[in-house]
Formats: C-alpha cells, sequence, structure tokens
C-alpha cells in the first residue's frame, strides 16, 4: 500500500529524515516510536504533503502512485489521512459543514454524486455511534474551544467519516487521559480492517495497548534504527529511548 | 481648486436665489453657512489629517454634473436594485441625490416621511435648525460642507413615540450616470422618537457607465429608550466613488446597532459617527469590506463617551485582494465626564495579494481614569496551517480559500438581523469569493 524508499526530507536547508525506508501492507497496523525531536511528525507531515517540507530524495509510492507528486488534497482524495498533533481551530467555520464539504470533495474526485442532506445526516449518525461523539460538538465551529481530548475525538471522528485507506495518528494519545485514549483507540479499532492500514505515530507505548501493531519500528535522528514486533514496543517502555540512543551512538562511532 | 469652488459658487447662487429657495429661510441660512465653510477649507487634501490615505481630489477633475431634479426614467432599473424583501418593506428611493416620492413606496403610517423642505417650513422647523448638520461639529472638512451647502431634496423621516416600525425601512441612493458624470448628493434627517424603533437598510446603485461621485450624509437622533438597526450596503460599480457619512446622536439611553457591508466601488469612504450624549447608551458598530482590483475602502468611525456608563463595541473586517487598498481609522472619545466608559473596538485585515494594501489605526482620546477601553488591530495572509489542514482533507485549496474567508466574516455577517437582507449579503459574498477565489 505505502512504500517509502530512502527518503530524505528537511526544511530551510536543515536536514530532518535522512533516508527513511519503510513498507506498510492492507490490513497491517505500524507504529513509530521515538525520542522527540526525532523526526515522527516531519515523517508524517511529508507524506500528507506539507508544503513547507522539502523533500531531498528518496520517493514514496502509495496505492500504485508517486505520492510526493499529489497536492495534500489528491493523496486526501487517494486514501491517505493525517491526525493532527495539533488540530487547526477555524472559527467561523462549522465542524460539520467543514466535514460534509470533505466527504463531498472526496466524492467527487471519485466521479460520485454528492451526498444529499438526507444522506450525509445518515452517515454522521452512524459515525457518531460509531465513535461516541456528541452531535452539540460537531455543531460548533472547528475545534474552536475544543479541549485536548475532544479536538483529538474529532481528528478520529473526521477519519471515520472519509474513511481512508491509511490512516497516520500523529500523537493522537498526547495530552489524552487513559478514558479518552481508550476511546479514540477503540474508534480506530472499529474502522481497522483488511483494506485499510493505520501507521500510528506515537512517543509512549500506552496507546499501543490498545492499537496493538503489528510492527514497531524506531525512529532516531531521521532514521528508522530498529524495527520489530509489539514486544519492541514493551522494551522502549521498560529501558527508555537512552538504549537506543547508546546503541546508535555506539555503532555510529564503530562505523 | 479655487476653480472648483467658483464653479460651485454659481451653483451655490443660483439655488440659493431659486423661487423655491427664499421661502425656506431655516435651509437657506443652514447652506450659507456650510458654503462658507466649503469656500474655507475645499475639497480635502491629502494634507487633511483625516484624508491622508484616501484622496478624493482627482474625482473632480472630472466634470462632475450637478444634476437637475428631472426625474429619468428609471422605473425598470430600480425593479433591478430592489432589495429582497421589498413587497414588506418601506422604500425611500433617492434618484441622484433627490428624495423621489413618486418611486417611494411607505407602507408604515408610523413613518412621517416629509421633504427637508416641508420639514424645514413646518411643525419641525427647530428640530431642523437645531440638528441639520449636526455632523459638521465632527467632520471638519469641505466634502460635508458641501453636502451641507447643497441641501435641497433631501429627506426627514421621524418614527413617533412608543412607534416600533414593523417594516424595514430601505433606502436605494440612485445615481443616474447614463449619460453624463453626476456628483449626487443625497441628504437626509431622521428623527426616532422616545422608545421607538426602526430598521434602516441603505444601498447604493449607480446607473449607466460614466463615473459617478455620490457625497451622502443621514443624521440621526435618537431619543431616550429607542432602538435602531442601521445596516449599510455598499456594492456599486467599479466606476461609483462614495463618501457616505452617518452621524447618530443618542440625546437618550439608546440603543443603537450598525453593520456596514462595502462589496466594491471606486473609492469608498465611510464616515461613521456614534455620540453618546446620555448615560447608559448602548451603540455596536460591525464591518466588512471584502474588495479588490483598484478599488480604496476607508472606514473612519468615532464613538464619543459624552456622559458615563455608556457601553460600545466596535469590530470591522476586511479582506483585500488584487491592488485594492483599505483604510481604518476608528476614534474614541471618552470625555471627563464619561466615567465608567466601556469601549472596545477591533480591527482584523487579511490581504489575498502581495499588492493589496491597508492602513489601520486605532485612536483613543481618554481623558477619564475609571473607564475600560480596549483596541487591536491586525493584518495579515489567510493562515497557511489552516489551509492545509482544510486541504489535508480532500479539500482543493480554491474552496479550502473559499471555506476560510466565510469564516472569517461569519461573526460580522451573523449581526444582520433582518433574514432577507442576511441571505442577500450572504449571495453577495459568494459572488465575490467566486470573482475573487480563482
Ligand atoms: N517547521 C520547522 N522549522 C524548523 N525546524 C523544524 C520544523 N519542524 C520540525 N523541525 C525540527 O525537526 C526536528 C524533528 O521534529 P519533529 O518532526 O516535530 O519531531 P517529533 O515529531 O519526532 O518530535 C526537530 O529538531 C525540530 O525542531
Ligand atoms: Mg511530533
Amino acid at each position: 500500500m505505502l512504500t517509502i524508499k530512502n527518503l530524505q526530507a528537511g526544511i530551510e536547508g536543515k536536514r530532518i529524515l535522512n533516508g527513511i525506508n519503510l513498507d506498510i501492507k492492507a490490513g497491517e497496523v505500524h507504529a513509530i516510536m521515538g525520542p522527540n525531536g526525532s523526526g515522527k511528525s516531519t515523517l508524517a507531515s511529508v507524506l500528507a504533503g506539507r508544503q513547507d517540507y522539502e523533500v531531498t530524495g528518496g520517493s514514496v509510492e502509495f496505492l500504485g502512485k508517486d505520492l510526493l507528486e499529489l497536492s495534500p488534497e489528491e493523496r486526501a482524495c487517494e486514501g491517505l489521512f493525517l491526525a493532527f498533533q495539533y488540530p487547526v481551530e477555524i472559527p467561523g467555520l462549522s465542524t460539520t459543514n467543514f466535514i460534509k464539504t470533505a466527504v463531498n470533495e472526496i466524492r467527487k474526485y471519485h466521479g460520485e454524486k454528492p451526498l444529499d442532506a438526507v444522506g450525509f445526516l445518515r452517515l454522521m449518525k452512524e459515525k457518531m455511534a460509531l465513535m461516541n461523539i456528541d452531535q452539540s460538538l460537531l455543531s460548533r465551529p472547528l475545534n474552536e474551544g475544543f479541549s485536548g481530548g475532544e479536538k483529538k475525538r474529532n481528528e478520529i471522528f473526521q477519519m471515520a467519516m472519509l474513511q481512508p485507506r491509511l490512516a497516520i495518528l500523529d500523537e493522537t494519545d498526547s495530552g489524552l487521559d487513559i478514558d479518552a485514549i481508550r476511546i479514540v483507540a477503540n474508534g480506530v479499532n472499529k474502522i481497522h480492517s483488511k483494506e485499510n492500514a493505520v501507521l500510528v505515530v506515537t512517543h509512549y507505548q500506552r496507546l499501543l495497548d490498545y492499537i496493538v501493531p503489528d510492527f514497531v519500528h524506531v525512529l532516531y535522528n531521521g532514521r528508522i534504527v530498529k524495527s520489530g514486533t509489539k514486544e519492541l514496543a514493551l522494551e522502549l517502555e521498560e529501558k527508555g529511548y537512552d538504549f537506543i540512543k547508546n546503541e546508535i551512538d555506539v555503532t555510529e562511532q564503530v562505523g | 481648486m479655487n476653480n472648483i469652488i467658483e464653479n460651485y459658487k454659481e451653483h451655490f447662487d443660483r439655488l440659493q436665489s431659486s423661487p423655491t429657495s427664499n421661502a425656506m429661510s431655516v435651509l437657506a441660512a443652514v447652506r450659507q453657512n456650510a458654503f462658507n465653510a466649503f469656500s474655507k477649507m475645499g475639497i480635502p487634501t491629502a494634507r487633511h489629517e483625516e484624508w491622508k490615505y484616501t484622496r478624493i481630489g482627482s474625482l473632480f477633475n472630472a466634470e462632475l454634473q450637478f444634476p437637475a431634479n428631472l426625474l429619468p426614467s428609471i422605473e425598470a432599473e430600480l425593479e433591478a436594485i430592489r432589495l429582497p424583501g421589498y413587497e414588506q418593506a418601506n422604500e425611500l428611493v433617492f434618484v441622484n441625490g433627490y428624495f423621489n416620492s413618486s418611486l417611494s413606496r411607505i407602507r408604515s403610517a408610523e413613518l412621517i416621511t416629509l421633504t427637508m423642505e416641508e420639514a424645514a417650513a413646518g411643525e419641525y422647523k427647530d428640530f431642523v435648525l437645531r440638528y441639520l448638520g449636526d455632523s459638521s461639529r465632527y467632520l471638519k472638512d469641505g466634502i460635508n460642507a458641501l453636502n451641507t451647502a447643497f441641501t435641497q431634496g433631501g429627506v426627514f423621516l421621524h418614527v413617533k413615540k412608543g412607534q416600533a416600525i414593523e417594516h424595514p425601512v430601505y433606502i436605494y441612493n440612485i445615481t443616474d450616470a447614463r449619460t453624463a458624470a453626476i456628483l449626487a448628493q443625497p441628504r437626509s434627517l431622521v428623527h426616532i422618537g422616545e422608545n421607538a424603533q426602526v430598521q434602516l437598510v441603505e444601498t447604493y446603485s449607480t446607473i449607466g457607465i460614466a463615473d459617478s461621485f455620490t457625497n451622502q450624509v443621514m443624521e440621526v437622533v435618537m431619543e431616550k429608550d429607542s432602538l435602531v438597526e442601521y445596516y449599510k450596503i455598499q456594492n456599486d460599480a467599479s466606476h461609483a466613488s462614495l463618501v457616505s457619512t452617518t452621524h447618530f446622536l443618542q440625546t437618550g439611553k439608546s440603543y443603537l446597532h450598525t453593520v456596514t457591508i462595502s462589496l466594491n466601488g471606486a473609492i469608498v469612504r465611510n464616515n461613521l459617527n456614534v455620540i453618546l450624549e446620555a448615560e447608559h447608551c448602548e451603540a455596536h458598530l460591525y464591518g466588512l469590506y471584502f474588495q479588490g482590483g483598484k478599488s480604496h475602502i476607508d472606514n473612519h468611525t468615532i464613538v464619543d463617551n459624552v456622559k458615563p456608563n455608556c457601553f460600545s463595541n466596535e469590530l470591522y473586517k476586511g479582506i483585500l485582494n488584487n491592488e485594492a487598498s483599505g483604510v481604518f481609522n476608528g476614534k474614541i472619545f471618552v470625555r471627563p465626564q464619561a466615567q465608567k466608559t466601556n469601549a472596545y473596538q477591533s480591527n482584523k485585515n487579511v490581504l489575498l495579494s502581495d499588492a493589496a494594501s491597508v492602513n489601520t489605526k486605532p485612536q483613543l482620546e481618554i481623558f477619564a481614569d475609571d473607564v475600560k477601553c480596549s483596541h487591536g488591530c491586525t493584518v495579515g495572509q489567510l493562515d497557511e496551517e489552516a489551509l492545509f489542514y482544510l486541504r489535508s482533507r480532500g479539500i482543493s485549496e480554491k474552496i479550502a480559500r473559499f471555506l476560510m474567508i466565510r469564516a472569517f466574516a461569519a461573526d460580522i455577517l451573523e449581526h444582520i438581523k433582518p433574514a432577507p437582507i442576511h441571505a442577500y449579503v450572504e449571495q453577495l459574498i459568494s459572488e465575490r469569493l467566486e470573482f475573487h477565489i480563482l
């Protein structure tokens, strides 16, 4: 589904990603972990098409297309979804109106007719029940004055509405208490299927108790330095990131 | 400059000596004072502190005609100009600056409508004498004086004590520039009696392709417990210029709500004065300008707290595209006596192109110590982060910009209370968006 080869990217001349290789297949759940500043959000942003970042090398193929050639909206229409670490507040834009526009823009891209009011409402109701989200939240302006937990739930609700093939969750657990994490994880698990894949970006292991990954990768200094199964996450939790850092720094010195 | 004054003196002398004029000595005296002031001050240039960024002098280089009070045939055009909801509304029509009673439709019996000449000669004589030209206490420039000097064919409105005008009053300022470039100077004086209520909606329309310059003055006197909603909607042709002065004098505890929407025009200057002359007055001033091309939009506002315990809130928002330029100047005066004043002001601007510009200046002059005042202004672009957020959900860049501009305008538009006018302005904004966001 997603094949990243030797991806290098940076911002304002500063190198952040130093050759990422990653292969994600339909149905899989991958987790990327790593200390702060290791480049996790940068990777997520580059995949979603944020223009501030400059890709200086490598390639990304998504469902047979050259992802890096596509605009952010085309990527979304092709089935990529990024749950933002810091969702943006837009006063004056109702959440419902925003989601309706997004749903119909994606339909248009695929040559489908826009959903009418009834059809849209039905879809909303279904996903609201699934995500345990309240109507009152959705009639408010987009993310304005939402608590941290409400913003993250809104991200996952949007994911449910847009039904992406690949969902990238950037620190969706940060700032959430354990109940909120459970709700968010539940939502993700409910819509996960054989057809789609999830890439969970997180600093902590605890989210992975609820969204169980097939593979865990450790990102450090813009490179994936270790990959394994979910046990790797537990090891990281136990030993901290220092053990990886020491390991890497030693090999780099030797090398 | 002297040419203009000499040229206008001829017109002025003719007006003053016309047979209809002599009888109305009140008006003649007001006009004479104003013409003297105009002769001294002339058309304001960039050297005038209040006209630094808005240059109207060149508009007078063109051969602007003083139109005669003849009724051009505009029935068909009027149909196209009428605002939604007109079937129920009271409609006042000005053509080339003259109030036209045959085109106007007054549906509410409680709304007294007279020509200024009638009002000045009859039972409202003292009122006219006292308040006509009150705006000149604040607007010391030749353009305000010019309108007053040529006060003729204006309108006087009175909402009597205790009356709430059920239907809004739509005021159409029409300039017929089909055969010549026109200088139109509509004038009105409005008296809102004690405990009376009214909604006023004004628009400006130029017919024809010649230039037009409308120099309008409306003065509104509000008595105790009265309530006024005032909506100014400007979407005139790109060759139509406008100086629109609206002066509210709140003489008793009263409530004022204004929304000024500017969407097109050549040079547009709005003067909005709110004089809080009684305790516990409340005034809300909202404005939205969304312009492109080479248009120029200037909003000068004054809130003068003369008495204690008044509240005012002002929010103006601007979106400028292409080479459009904007000016916002917001004055708040708090007189020594006006303790416990609450006065808030904010001006926010979004520039959609590098060539667009805005000059924004809050001007607070506070002479009392126990007051709450705040002001702020911002100039920026559409938030890139928010644009990316919308696009990352599959929304095209064009629609994303569309949504963000609408969102930016939302907290102004929500203050347009009459439903048909609200829908109408939403529609105009959509058309502007289609036009500007390619
Ligand atoms: N917009 C930016 N401008 C400058 N530096 C940036 C920017 N975004 C990220 N960086 C830098 O790139 C590195 C990786 O950041 P990030 O991808 O946010 O890491 P993580 O998400 O793993 O915490 C950090 O050193 C950070 O300071
Ligand atoms: Mg991050």
